[in-house]
């Protein structure tokens, strides 16, 4: 029993790291039509980021997060500049394949600088744990959820409560109609892409702490975040924290229950199953969005 | 016109009969078939995701269930190395097309955008079943495939053939069905599936018998790779770098037409067999590959045939020839209708 108690409670905690990367992915479906390959690759830019400057410029991975997402911001906004603002026609299957190549070429260049070994990020406090309830409950995992907190959060605050909230959503639903009422809706959408990479940066760090990886982890990660954002509905923010937390608790007690190499068969095959009775997802609109 | 076409045609059908005894070296027929399997593979791809506008990401389903098919029927039939393995390629085609079924009819209830995601899913699931039967797949030791008697010299020869037959029997399927009726059905279901749905279409049947015939030479494929690498590891049977190349070279050539996705994958299945096999240096491999296919997408979003084809028609008109030959007006006129077809789905 404790041990299924531990499994939920984990699972709740890295559950809120996902949501993180995943809101990213789901945010960016919903204002550009973009299905975003690459956010998988651009987490673990993140976690080498955070990685290169603990090893070479001994600065903290939490402090590291002030340089790591204002830089993915960035970089963000560049891809966006350089690649997603070129797809005129037929934009989600384009993007996937134009996102795909990115991250062809940034998973390359990761081989390159880092080597394909794995590594992990080291703190203090990534091996240091926390009894609770007659089990330990590593430092970090504590850490991830409070930063996923604080920033999902603020996600929340920007996009329902800000000025520039109003125009991604008005974005959201319907794009012709909201150039019209005079929303810069180019500028929303390079924004909200770099949120959504920004997005990356944070699970990047949580998730660097918490697993080894290289830069072939990514394809791992990017389909989960693709079931994920697939349960929840495409373009819901609510739906990809649901889904988060659904997929990582579940997973986590099949793992201790049965077995850990059946923990991600089982989830793929309950999101079959799901798209059998509720093709949109938990939280998706049924229609597609008409342009 | 069309002599000139038909004597093409026969002169490249000349060429790929004659490629093995112009080039003997076995470095260059082992890049040859591969790339005859990719374009096969591609083609088929092309099928079902070019002609109805699905996107498949989880082609290397049906790859990996044909190379573990053929691989567990050898063994359970005790046959050995040779040409009996050839021979099992239909059944294991069927045994694909079986899998294809249920999985489609699964998948084809949701959206297109869905669609994708599913089929990603879809494959991992067999990744991760392969690793974790290994009461059927030997999990993560692999199983080796009878390896057959010939030298050394000879060993690519056969190999080279049979793909070459699987493929043209593929790009001969792939023909038919763009030039039927139910291929039209298909077009229309891309165009715009509710309006084909009211017109008749039946759309969820015509979906999934599509989907079927691209699993079945995909698995033909998938056991004919493995059979001429004579290994299998669920890795490499259900790789992720399957799914992705085939449709890279479908949209590089042009997706959805009948010559493109054979044009893309021509040209890049041998510059990647090359580039993996040549390139030292780290990560190098995949900076080009990658910059490559972002330069082509962004540059000829449509594909090279019909980039080339709508250049074709534009520089013609410019020259205000009228061709005197009634078929090359016809082939303007459908190429301009291919064009509008296209856009109307933007």
């Amino acid at each position: 029993m404790t041990l299924i108690i531990e499994a939920v409670v984990l699972g709740i905690l890295t559950g809120s790291v996902y949501a993180l990367m995943a809101s990213g992915l789901t945010l960016v479906f919903g204002v550009l039509d973009i299905i975003n390959i690459a956010q998988g690759i651009l987490v673990i830019v993140g976690a080498y980021l955070s990685y290169t400057l603990e090893k070479y410029f001994h600065i903290d991975i939490i402090l590291g997060l002030l340089v790591t997402i204002p830089a993915l911001f960035l970089l963000g906004i560049g891809i966006e500049w350089a690649f997603m603002r070129r797809i005129k026609r037929d934009r989600v299957m384009i993007s996937i394949l134009v996102t795909f190549a990115v991250a062809l070429v940034i998973e390359g260049l990761l081989n390159f600088i880092f080597t394909p070994n794995y590594v992990q990020l080291t703190a203090p406090y990534i091996d240091a744990a926390l009894p609770v309830f007659g089990f330990y409950l590593p430092y970090i995992y504590l850490f991830g959820f409070l930063l996923s907190v604080v920033v999902l959060t603020l996600l929340y605050f920007l996009v329902y409560r800000t000025k520039f909230g109003f125009g991604l959503r008005a974005s959201m639903q319907d794009r012709t109609a909201a150039a019209l009422i005079g929303i810069d809706v180019e500028r929303v959408q390079t924004v909200t892409f770099g949120i959504g990479v920004a997005l990356a940066a944070a699970g990047g760090m949580v998730f660097g702490a918490t697993n080894p990886f290289n830069a072939a982890t990514s394809y791992d990660l990017i389909s989960r975040l693709l079931v994920i954002i697939v349960l929840g509905g495409m373009g819901s923010l609510r739906g990809a924290l649901f889904a988060s937390l659904a997929m990582l608790v579940i997973s986590d007690i099949i793992d201790v229950v049965w077995s850990p190499v059946w923990a991600n068969v089982v989830f793929f095959a309950l999101l079959i199953v799901l798209l059998l009775f509720r093709p949109q997802g938990f939280f998706g609109r049924l229609e597609g969005r008409k342009q | 016109m069309k002599i000139i076409r038909t004597f093409g045609l026969l002169a490249v059908l000349a060429l790929l009969l004659a490629f093995p005894l112009l080039f003997g070296d076995p470095a260059v027929t082992t890049i040859a078939i591969f790339t005859l399997l990719f374009a096969g593979a591609t083609v088929a791809w092309n099928i079902f995701s070019g002609y109805t506008g699905y996107i498949s990401l989880g082609s290397a389903v049906f790859y990996g269930v044909g190379g573990y098919a053929l691989a567990l029927l050898c063994k359970a039939w005790n046959i050995q190395g040779g040409y009996m393995p050839f021979l099992l390629l239909p059944l294991v085609g069927l045994i694909a097309s079986a899998f294809a079924i249920p999985l489609g009819w699964i998948a084809l209830r949701s959206s297109r955008h869905v669609f994708v995601v599913i089929t990603i899913a879809m494959f991992y699931i067999f990744q991760l079943l392969a690793f974790n039967l290994p009461g059927i797949t030997n999990g993560s030791d692999g199983m080796f495939l009878p390896s057959p008697p010939w030298d050394a010299a000879f060993f690519n020869t056969p190999f080279y053939y049979v793909s070459l037959i699987v493929l043209l029997l593929c790009f001969f399927v792939s023909w038919w069905v763009r030039n039927s009726k139910y291929g039209l059905g298909l077009l229309a279901i891309r165009d715009d599936e509710e309006r084909a749905l009211s017109l008749g279409v039946k759309t969820g049947a015509y979906k999934l018998v599509a989907f079927a015939i691209s699993a079945f030479f995909i698995g033909m494929i998938g056991a004919l790779v493995n059979y001429f690498i004579g290994s299998l590891y669920p890795a490499f049977a259900f790789s992720p770098a399957f799914d992705i190349t085939v449709a890279l070279m479908a949209f590089l050539g042009g997706v959805g037409t009948l010559v493109g996705p054979l044009v893309g994958a021509l040209l890049l299945a041998p510059l990647q067999q090359y580039l993996t096999v040549q390139l030292q240096i780290v990560g190098l491999d995949l900076i080009l590959f990658g910059s490559l296919l972002l330069a082509v997408i962004l540059l000829l979003p449509e594909g090279i045939v019909p980039s080339l084809r709508k250049t074709w028609t534009r520089w013609k008109a410019s020259r205000g020839v009228r061709s005197p030959v009634a078929g090359s007006r016809e082939k303007e006129e459908k190429a301009l209708l291919a064009k509008g077809g296209r856009e109307g789905n933007g």
